[in-house]
């Protein structure tokens, strides 16, 4: 289907394509078995401008925005899911300070970001505070010029290996979500210490971290907005970024199509191949449809976004649990079609499959995603009551 | 100016120059061929056009006065003290010609105290061998190299100069051929002479095997052609041939070199090179898995044999790429190439087709492998193959 | 430094197909790509201006006009400036005709200090432009280079041999042909890519350069085609059709003669 990209956008698209197939391609499968981080394929991003696809010119970056986000990490997931976060999650971090920074703040943090000098990561998930993001412990004291942390933040993907973290700290003890706020701290600060590294199911290419913070100080310079708009930083940086999760799950899933009907076309059983037996055709029209009706949601809540309308809440959030439902379903017809071949390693579905799940959880659960735009949609019927239709 | 031209008048549109044309040259524009920016003036269109609609012009040039050069001559390639095989089979070939053409045959020998392999290329056909022994050329540099070699054919002036597609035959050739201006054919699979006109056919794949071509070199002397190691058969071996060593001396100026040569790095990992092997048994996707490639193994074994693959089984990561033969792995020519459980992909096929005998096996009795061999065995692999192991070992 | 890498479009040929109907090429959806070999040309003079710490990198073709593209594609791998030379009177030419052209682009464009070439190029594979372009310039070369680094003003070459390698001190203005194990080839950036698509190409035709219109084109190729074919397909092979115990002494009995007598 033609969705109507700018010539920049074909170029950027056939680049990633070029980098997933000629560079992530022959150690997808090492990776996803060692969890070792993908610095390799970082530096060939970098090097081809990748990491500068969402910063503005004037930073050093392509101008692009979440449209271009989606085409860059759907073609890389099309690959390895895994791989495709070590430049995801990167924006995830780069974000808040790309919404809330300072001139001064984007001046310095920004630049080696889109050279891909530096990753980013963001950090908002604690043992105790998950999709109620209102709980999260971490604290954050002023104490003169500099904010002292202490806390542990949980997952933290790109942890470790990031130069720059987001951070969502509690200012306030008691003041709930208005009690909360995002600080930058860099990697090298006295008192940031990096625990345990995670052993996941899939996107194992990527790094799962805990960041453990002791009496860790950061200049009060590297508060983003003002104190008390930390929930408002995770939500509008969430509000941008899902539908790059979404994209990374149409990636995903469209990697798995392309496994499951190139070995249908070949793989014969009673003397033809599987692919001309309709109960494998039903299903290959399923996962095609599925895939490009996510595709159309995705590129539409991405435009939304980068149009600059307000309320996109509701928009992401559909992109983001209808995509990774989408990714789930097509993963796993996938592995039936190659039957007894796809529960093998030897083929890369069952990662994809693996890799799937997660886009189903992580930036927000499909439940919350859910309870984002029920609650969007019932508020807008009430306000079109109020107006008295 | 040489052009090619469509007579409008006479084109019908019918398209056959367009299916002839190898380059993509030609299409239609209101009915009528047009001829491309990418043309190439190879007039391969010509003869297919039943309506004599295109005409190439070709245009006269000076030749120049061929009847002034004689004889075949093979440059012998020596590294270290040590001929290289090429240029046994080179001489091989050189003598067919030589004869055909009523000439004699001639080598030629450079490098530092290189003298006493003269013998051998006289045993191996050669009439003459010209020597230039000087302690410049103790080493192959290209400089020197192609200086003496065009000095010795400005010398003597012979029709036909063959050289072995190696390393070193690659890198000099061109810049001889360059200096005395006259054509080049790389790679050459087939040498043969045109009685009436006194031509030296060379043929040689093009577009990587799919497509042969037949190059001649009308106006210029002499024609000079490069050809791969294993492609033509040397001659036993005879000491008691007689032929005349003849010593040239060359002006200091001609071995002059800008490169230095500062020294030779063996190298240590040299993989197996299939490529030097006379038998070849190889396995494909037939064999359904890594686990069955003994059997492959050990009829090679059994004849003595190197071990060789199809795309299909490399790509699966059954064998190693160095096993690997077709277009984009190696190109063999052995006495003998069995091929099992290989259906016959064209890029199979070029890397291999020229082999003296070739024997498949497979179980698909339409398999295109079956056009290529000169025996073949319709049966299954895994009973196949261990019975013909068995019964070689047997008798051999 | 100043590096020039010579570059040829080729058809991406593994895709070449023969229609054995009519004995043409199948040269449908087949594209065009910069000859693999010179592709390792191009990164190893990107690597040379680095490690010079500076200079320019010149790709330069001849060719029909569609042969921009891979220009291009070469302009966004970080190549600073290309050339194509483009006629109809360069029709035809063999690899004595395309040296000669080549050599007259290179003395038109000035001067450098390195020119470079990818071994072979994959549809002709004669290997034959590179050495022919350093007789005619009148400087050294060294072909199938694996190594290649810079000495003062001189550089180190290893030359891959059937045995090994020769180690070469080779004076600049020099020409090198270059194998894949000499590099890494990059990827395209993006900005890379943006620049490339808005970068003017120079074209030069033959009243551009000093050429004798004898030497250039079909009339001054000293090979021609005679005829083209498809190769013959063996026909009359001999195949056993039967139960294991039949098929498999019939073909020892061919094999064993050849065995014995041939090899």
């Amino acid at each position: 289907m033609d969705h109507f990209l700018t010539e920049e956008q074909e170029m950027l698209k056939e680049l990633c394509a070029q980098i997933a197939r000629e560079k992530i391609l022959p150690m997808r499968e090492e990776l996803d078995e060692s969890g070792e981080f993908p610095w390799e394929i970082v530096k060939v991003l970098a090097e081809s401008d990748i990491y500068g696809v969402y910063i503005p010119e004037e930073y050093g970056g392509f101008g692009g925005g979440a449209f271009e986000m989606c085409i860059a990490t759907e073609e890389l997931s099309k690959v390895c899911g895994g791989i495709s976060l070590a430049f995801a999650a990167s924006a995830l971090g780069a974000y808040p300070i790309l919404l809330f920074g300072s001139d001064e703040q984007k001046r310095k943090y920004l630049p080696p970001l889109a050279a891909g000098e530096k990753l980013a990561a963001f950090a908002l998930t604690e043992a105790n505070a998950g999709s109620d993001a209102g709980a999260i412990e971490t604290r954050a004291e002023l104490d003169g010029d500099e904010y002292v942390i202490n806390g542990t933040k949980q997952w933290i993907t790109n942890g470790g290996e990031a130069d720059i973290y987001s951070v969502i700290v509690r200012t306030k003890k008691s003041a709930g979500l208005r009690g909360i706020s995002a600080l930058i701290v860099e990697k090298d600060t006295p008192g940031l210490t990096f625990g345990k590294r995670e052993n996941k199911m899939g996107i194992r290419a990527s790094t799962t971290r805990e960041l453990i913070f002791q009496d860790c100080r950061v200049p009060k310079e590297n508060l983003l907005g003002r104190e008390g708009m930390g929930f408002m930083v995770a939500m509008r940086t969430f509000d941008k970024s899902r539908p790059g999760v979404a994209s990374q799950a149409v990636g995903i899933a469209q990697g798995a199509l392309d496994e499951a009907v190139r070995y249908a076309r070949h793989r014969e059983q009673f003397g033809q191949p599987v692919a001309s037996f309709q109960a494998i055709q039903f299903m290959i029209a399923d996962m095609a449809t599925q895939i490009e009706a996510a595709r159309s949601l995705v590129y539409s809540a991405a435009r939304l976004v980068d149009s600059g309308a307000k309320d996109v809440g509701k928009a992401s959030a559909m992109a983001k649990v209808f995509a990774s439902d989408v990714a789930m379903k097509v993963t796993v017809d996938a592995v039936q079609i190659l039957g007894g071949y796809g529960y093998m390693k030897e083929y890369p579905v069952e990662k994809m499959m693996r890799d799937a799940k997660i886009t189903q959880i992580y930036e927000g659960t499909n439940q919350i995603q859910r309870s984002i735009i029920g609650s969007a949609v019932i508020k807008e019927s009430a306000a079109e009551e109020r107006k008295g239709k | 100016m040489s052009s090619i031209e469509v007579l409008e008048e006479r084109c019908v549109g019918c398209e056959l120059c367009i299916k002839a044309c190898l380059y993509d040259a030609i299409e239609m524009r209101d009915g009528i061929a047009v001829i491309k920016d990418n043309c190439t003036l190879c007039g391969a269109c010509v003869e297919p056009c039943k309506f004599d609609a295109i005409i190439l012009r070709q245009e006269k040039r000076e030749a120049v006065e061929l009847s002034d050069y004689r004889g075949v001559w093979v440059v012998a390639e020596q590294r270290a003290g040590v001929l290289h095989d090429v240029s046994f089979e080179l001489l091989g070939k050189g003598r067919e010609l030589a004869e055909e053409l009523s000439v004699e045959l001639s080598a030629v020998l450079l490098g530092s105290g290189v003298e006493d392999l003269a013998p051998q290329l006289i045993a191996r056909g050669a009439d003459r061998v010209y020597v230039v022994d000087e302690p410049e050329l103790e080493h192959f540099l290209d400089e020197p190299y192609s200086n003496v070699v065009a000095e010795l054919i400005g010398r003597h002036s012979p029709e036909i100069v063959l050289t072995g597609a190696t390393s070193m035959g690659r890198s000099l050739i061109p810049r001889v051929a360059v200096q005395v201006k006259t054509g080049l054919t790389a790679d050459c699979t087939g040498l043969a002479i045109d009685d009436k006109e006194r031509l030296l056919l060379q043929t040689r794949p093009a577009f990587g095997g799919n497509i042969m071509a037949t190059i001649i070199c009308p106006d210029f002397r002499p024609q000079m052609a490069t050809v791969r190691h294993k492609v033509m058969s040397a001659l036993d071996a005879d000491p008691s041939r007689k032929g005349e060593i003849v010593r040239e001396k060359m002006d200091a100026v001609l071995l002059e070199s800008k490169v230095e040569y500062i020294e030779f790095v063996k190298d240590l990992t040299q993989t197996i090179n299939i490529a030097d092997a006379d038998i070849i048994v190889s396995g494909g996707r037939g064999l359904g898995g890594p686990e069955n490639f003994h059997l492959v193994e050990e009829l090679a074994e059994a004849m003595g044999g190197a071990v060789g693959a199809s795309r299909a089984a490399v790509d699966a990561g059954w064998v190693p790429y160095s096993h690997q033969v077709g277009q984009t792995g190696k190109t063999v020519q052995p006495k003998l190439y069995i091929a099992c459980g290989i259906s016959g992909a064209v890029q199979h096929l070029a890397g291999m087709q020229s082999s003296k005998t070739i024997v498949a096996i497979n179980k698909d009795p339409d398999a295109p492998i079956f056009h290529a061999a000169t025996y073949g065995i319709v049966g299954d692999l895994f009973d196949v193959l261990p019975a013909l192991t068995k019964s070689l070992k047997a008798e051999l | 430094m100043n590096v020039l890498v010579l570059i040829k479009q080729v058809p991406d040929t593994t895709d070449v197909r023969i229609d054995r109907e009519t004995n043409t090429l199948i040269r449908e959806g087949v594209p065009s790509i910069i000859n693999p070999f010179d592709t390792y040309a191009i990164e190893e003079g990107l690597r040379l201006r680095e490690s010079a710490g500076g200079g320019t990198v010149t790709v330069m073709s001849m060719g029909p006009p569609q042969v921009e593209g891979a220009l291009r594609e070469a302009l966004a791998l970080g190549v600073d400036d290309a050339i194509l030379l483009s006629d109809r009177a360069f029709a035809g030419s063999d690899t004595w005709a395309t040296s000669y052209t080549l050599a007259a682009g290179i003395r038109k464009r000035g001067e450098f200090d390195v020119v470079l070439c990818g071994k072979q190029a994959i549809d002709g594979d004669t290997a034959q432009v590179g050495p022919g372009v350093a007789k005619l310039l009148g400087i050294p070369q060294v072909a199938y280079v694996r190594k290649l680094t810079l000495d003062g003003k001189r550089c180190i070459a290893e030359r891959m041999m059937e045995d090994g390698s020769d180690v070469l001190g080779v004076p600049l203005p020099a020409l090198f042909t270059v194998v894949k194990e000499i590099n890494e080839p990059r990827l395209p950036s993006l900005k890379g890519k943006m620049k490339a698509k808005k970068a003017e190409i120079t074209v030069w035709g033959v009243s551009d350069l000093e050429v004798d219109d004898s030497e250039i084109g079909l009339d001054g190729s000293p090979t021609r085609v005679k005829t083209i074919f498809a190769p013959e397909l063996r026909t009359n092979g001999i195949v056993f059709q039967g139960e294991v115990d039949e098929t498999v002494p019939l073909l020892v009995k061919e094999l064993v003669p050849i065995l014995k007598t041939e090899i």
